[in-house]
């Protein structure tokens, strides 16, 4: 399992790179192997406020279903309008192909999200499941 | 591979006529003004009629029913559909009846509704019946507005949310959200039951209601219901009954009696009637008193022997279709019950669960079966340990017996079951098809361990392969252009 | 009679085989006080096939059916003529004894039939995207006015009175969600007034109804609503007769987002009202989004076509409570008559029967006003007019000694509709009796 050093991730298996005041957002790679073959992703407009934990995108596989929440707060400035013609993408490197990036307005909240190490630990917890 | 009819296209080899106009040439021409008329016509294919007719039974030759062989579908309750039914509601009286006709001129159409109402009444121990809904889901969702509709009228506004068990079907939280519910899961406990201990720590004033299958999708009986349904109506909410496993109870005890308010039934499933390739069904709804004025309107009435419609009902949660329900579909389900009586309705129930508790214990051993104890008309078993052997997983098994030329099961549901397979062989299967059934399962198991490769790559006898269900949902294509 | 198929003896053993002695130890796991102890009051013992025979039989004669009277019944279910390739076909049990089709494999027949009616109907309709049918039409336009709801973000839903009363019923009731809000507006003169409707559009409405015919069967003038709701973001939703298309502009040419109706008209008998099926054809913006079953191309291992359910991550299994439509199923079995019957009867066929039909209902127009009876609106109709009448329901009864099924009863009027199965001696015997002339 992938799980880069230099991210933060949440217990929706989200990742973002912090890039000044701005965050790359994507899903991690553990996501996207559950998913499966991904076939579809529904990108959000430009501009949407979003809150932590806020819905903004969708994923949709062949068999499954499953929201996007942001890590952070803010706004979303940027779409990987890539993910549009080719969601395959993600499969294909889901730290490579963000999915969004949000100008956050609080870093603080950066403390509530897990390290790699963490989520690593969350991950093998979720597979026991 | 079969061709597309669009792409059986000559042009002129189309023949149909219409009989020679008899009016006056002046009323020819039509009133309709120009800018409103289509310059181009639809392209709808030009094809004679012995072509048209060996297309479509070449398509129904790649189709497989219920009248090809063995459908162990669960939760679809694929029984046999009897013929009798057929030739009922092709009657001209039934088919050739508009819904506006005047009450007085459709009497029989009118005492078939009603005497089906008081009949699923008895059935299922609820007081009214509306016959309305189109299909299982659209029961739901109309007992599900039922239940609003009765919060509603008391001033109790708060009950935002709908309790639904982890092994539901889809279909119910989808509904409670599609009325505007919050949905709340209830744990299943370890002997794949309602756990009664979540369901009380989450039953509150905020809640509507809980909506339940009994038996639940794993087959097994809610035993506690009892408890169950004195916890949700002492917080104030009510309990519906999705009958899509009526099947394993009918004539035996009855949802009415366990505590249930709102019951749906699916008639394509219990009672008898075809499912059309994915429809038409129908979903009657049943309720006791206490909600009667809220069901959709009109409600079928009986005054001395003339039958006639109620459309006053000022509670009424109004209408969910055109007209009166399905009434075809109906047609067939009255002619079932006629046809084997309740002694016949309870015989159907104890066949359905004695093959289903045959089937479970033939497969012992082959397969890891998770509740492995008295089921009632269906159970679900695992690939679990074909798939820790071998690789070998539920899907694979499922297209290993097209090879075998079976349905196979539902697959992959309920979903607090790994690699499930959920079997439900229905009363109408003789045991002659459940042991081949049986023999088939034990040989994929074998093949599983000794040849796990022809399962993965099965089905190898169908007309086509396994489909690219991805390059399907990734680029859709879903309609021919030439 | 049974249709369980293991005699007593074999029962015997299967429970042997398996440890038990007797049906009842099946049902240990109910308790003894849920066990069924009513009365048969309604549920009485079974019959014979030939007491069931005799029994439906005279059930069904206790109906005045169309293939008896000369039938001007429309309103929304119309008395078309189905051709005899049908009722072969349609007997065909591996298309009606079949489940949903889930295992592509052995389904392609299904499968191929559905693409063939989404195409079908996109091609009718003028739109890009059809899914596998839904109930009937009157569902489908509450479905059609959810998915523009969820689609904008906005509530409200603007619908004249010249739509069909039981689809105006039906959103009302779907409306109980909250998600949704239907503003019934007054229309003018047997059509909805524009200046007035555009006038209510505002930055919360999510769409338009507009119903072509209309329920009076007049005609609607679209363009201008359809571009004025679209200025503000909203959606345009066509409810439509798909026998109309034949010869009417299609929804596609005028605009329209979202395309609903009653798919009755193709191939499907009255039968009282159901089953019949609803179609929902959408602009490309849709795809994912539509709700019902739809079937995709693809390929199979072996390079070959195949067809598949497809997007089903829209659907309520996948979805569960974050589902916008709870509908699991389609009207499979209907959609297959109408495709068929769109074949049967061709593209010439279709626009023969629809002219024929409007042909008709204008001869009988003629002959009416020959007769004092007066429209009730004087505005462009298909196949399908009102006219004025004192006591709308004491005619019926008349027409009906007279061995005809009259109209459906307005207020101090009568809808009447014309399919190709009437004839010009039909349509003089309904005009003299409605002129009150019926010896004439």
């Amino acid at each position: 399992m992938n799980i880069p050093d230099e991210l933060f991730y949440t217990e929706s298996h989200e990742w973002i790179r912090i890039d000044g005041d701005k965050g790359y957002i994507g899903i991690s790679d553990y996501a996207q192997h559950n998913l499966g073959d991904i076939v579809f992703v529904e990108l959000p407009d430009i501009d949407i406020e979003v809150n932590a934990g806020d819905q903004f995108a969708v994923i949709e596989s062949v068999k499954a279903v499953s929201d996007v929440y942001s890590p952070l707060s803010g706004t979303i400035i940027e779409v990987n309008e890539n993910l549009e013609g080719s969601p395959e993408l993600l499969n294909e490197d889901p730290y490579e192909n963000y999915i969004a990036v949000v100008a956050f307005t609080d870093i603080s909240e950066k403390e509530k999200l897990m390290s790699a190490e963490q989520y690593e630990a969350f991950c093998i917890e979720e597979d026991k499941k | 591979m079969t061709k597309l009819i669009f792409e059986r296209n000559v042009s002129g080899a189309n023949s149909f006529q219409l009989p020679p106009l008899d009016i006056p040439a002046a009323e020819g021409a039509g009133k309709i003004p120009t800018h409103l008329l289509r310059e181009t016509p639809p392209d709808i294919p030009s094809v004679s009629e012995v072509e048209l007719i060996r297309h479509y039974t070449e398509l129904s030759k790649r189709a497989y029913g219920v009248d090809n062989g063995f459908y162990p579908l669960g939760s679809c309750t694929m029984k046999y559909n009897p013929k009798i039914n057929e030739w009922a509601a092709r009657l001209p009286g039934f088919t050739q009846i508009h819904p506006y006709q005047a009450p007085e001129t459709v009497q029989g159409a009118l005492q078939l509704l009603y005497d089906m109402g008081n009949m699923l009444g008895e059935i299922t121990g609820m007081d009214h019946f509306t016959l309305q809904p189109a299909a299982g889901a659209h029961g739901e969702m109309t007992g599900v507005m039922m239940i609003k509709a009765y919060h509603n009228k008391r001033g109790d506004f708060k009950r935002t949310k709908m309790m639904v068990p982890d092994s539901a079907h889809g279909t119910n939280p989808a509904t409670a959200n599609v009325v505007g519910y919050e949905v709340i899961e209830i744990k299943s406990n370890e002997r794949g039951l309602v756990d009664i201990d979540d369901l009380k720590a989450k039953m509150s004033d905020e809640v509507a209601g809980l909506m339940l299958t009994n038996p639940n999708t794993l087959g097994l009986f809610e035993e506690e219901i009892q408890s169950i349904a004195a916890i949700v109506h002492e917080g104030g909410g009510l309990l519906y009954y999705d009958g899509a496993n009526l099947n394993a109870i009918m004539g035996v005890c009855r949802p009415g009696d366990m505590g249930f308010d709102v019951v749906h039934l699916n008639l394509h499933k219990t009672f008898s009637t075809p499912h059309g390739g994915g429809g038409p069904g129908s979903g009657p709804v049943g309720v006791k008193a206490f909600l009667a004025d809220f069901l959709p309107k009109p409600v079928i009435t009986k005054n001395g022997d003339q039958y006639g419609f109620d459309y006053d009902r000022p509670d009424s949660i109004g209408k969910v279709k055109n007209f009166y329900g399905n009434f075809g579909v109906i047609v067939r389900a009255y002619t079932y019950i006629m046809a084997v009586g309740h002694e016949g309705l309870k015989d159907a129930c104890q066949q359905a669960v004695l093959n289903a508790n045959y089937l479970r214990c033939h497969l012992q051993g082959k397969y890891h079966i998770p509740f492995d104890r008295l089921c009632k008309h269906e159970f679900v078993i695992s690939a679990r340990n074909q798939m820790e052997a071998n690789h070998v997983a539920t899907l694979d098994i499922a297209k290993r017996l097209l090879d075998y030329g079976y349905h196979p099961p539902t697959i992959y549901f309920p979903l607090i079951i790994k690699e499930a397979m959920m079997i439900e062989p229905t009363e109408t299967e003789s045991r002659e098809r459940l042991d081949s059934f049986i023999a088939a399962m034990e040989k994929i198991a074998a093949e599983a361990m000794d040849d796990p490769r022809v399962v993965q790559d099965a089905p190898h006898t169908t007309v086509i392969g396994r489909v690219d269900e991805v390059t399907a949902a990734r680029s859709p294509i879903v309609k021919w252009e030439a | 009679m049974k249709f369980t198929p293991n005699p007593p003896a074999v029962v015997e053993e299967m429970l042997a085989s398996i440890g038990l002695n007797n049906l009842d130890q099946l049902f240990l796991d109910i308790k003894d006080d849920l066990k069924q102890t009513n009365q048969h009051e309604f549920v009485k013992n079974g019959l014979s096939e030939m007491e069931i025979r005799d029994h439906m039989k005279k059930l069904a004669a206790r109906n005045t059916n169309l293939d008896e009277y000369p039938s001007f019944l429309g309103a929304g279910a119309y008395d078309h003529y189905i051709p005899a390739v049908m009722e072969q076909l349609m007997w065909r049990s591996e298309f009606y004894t079949a489940y949903t089709p889930y295992q592509p494999e052995i389904s392609q027949g299904i499968l191929q039939s559905i693409f063939e009616y989404q195409t079908l109907i996109c091609n009718l309709t003028g739109m890009d995207v059809s899914n596998a049918s839904m109930y009937d039409g009157g569902s489908a336009l509450a479905e059609a006015c959810s998915l523009a709801c969820l689609h904008t973000r906005k509530r409200k839903v603007l619908v004249p009175d010249t739509v069909h009363p039981e689809y105006i019923e039906i959103l009302k009731t779907y409306a109980i969600s909250g998600a949704m809000e239907i503003i019934i507006v007054p229309g003018s003169e047997g059509v909805y007034e524009p200046a007035v409707f555009s006038s209510m559009i505002d930055q919360d409405t999510a769409a338009v109804v507009i119903q072509q015919p209309n329920f009076f069967g007049n005609l609607e003038e679209i363009v201008q609503i359809g571009e004025a709701i679209h200025m503000k973001k909203g959606l345009l939703i066509m409810a439509v007769d798909p026998i109309s298309l034949a010869i009417l502009k299609s929804p596609g040419e005028l605009g329209a987002d979202i395309v609903v109706g009653e798919g009755q008209s193709l191939g499907n008998s009255l039968s009282f009202g159901g089953p019949y099926l609803g179609f929902m054809a959408a602009t490309n913006k849709f795809l994912r989004k539509i709700p019902g079953r739809i079937v995709g191309q693809t390929v199979d291992t072996r390079g070959n076509r195949a067809f598949v359910l497809t997007l089903q991550a829209r659907e309520q299994h996948i979805r569960r409570e974050k589902a916008s439509s709870n509908i699991c199923s389609n009207q499979a079995l209907n959609a297959l008559a109408a495709s068929i019957y769109l074949t049967a009867v061709g593209s010439q066929g279709i626009r023969d029967i629809a002219m024929r039909c409007h042909q008709l209902a204008c001869f009988a127009q003629t002959e009416l006003e020959k007769r004092g009876v007066q429209l009730l609106f004087d505005k462009p109709f298909f196949k399908e007019f009102a006219v004025k009448l004192n006591d709308p329901a004491a005619m019926n009864r008349r027409l009906l000694e007279n061995g005809i099924i009259g109209g459906y009863e307005l207020p101090g009027a009568m809808l009447l509709a014309f399919t190709e199965k009437r004839n010009r001696a039909e349509i003089e015997r309904l005009a003299r009796v409605l002129g009150g002339k019926e010896n004439d």
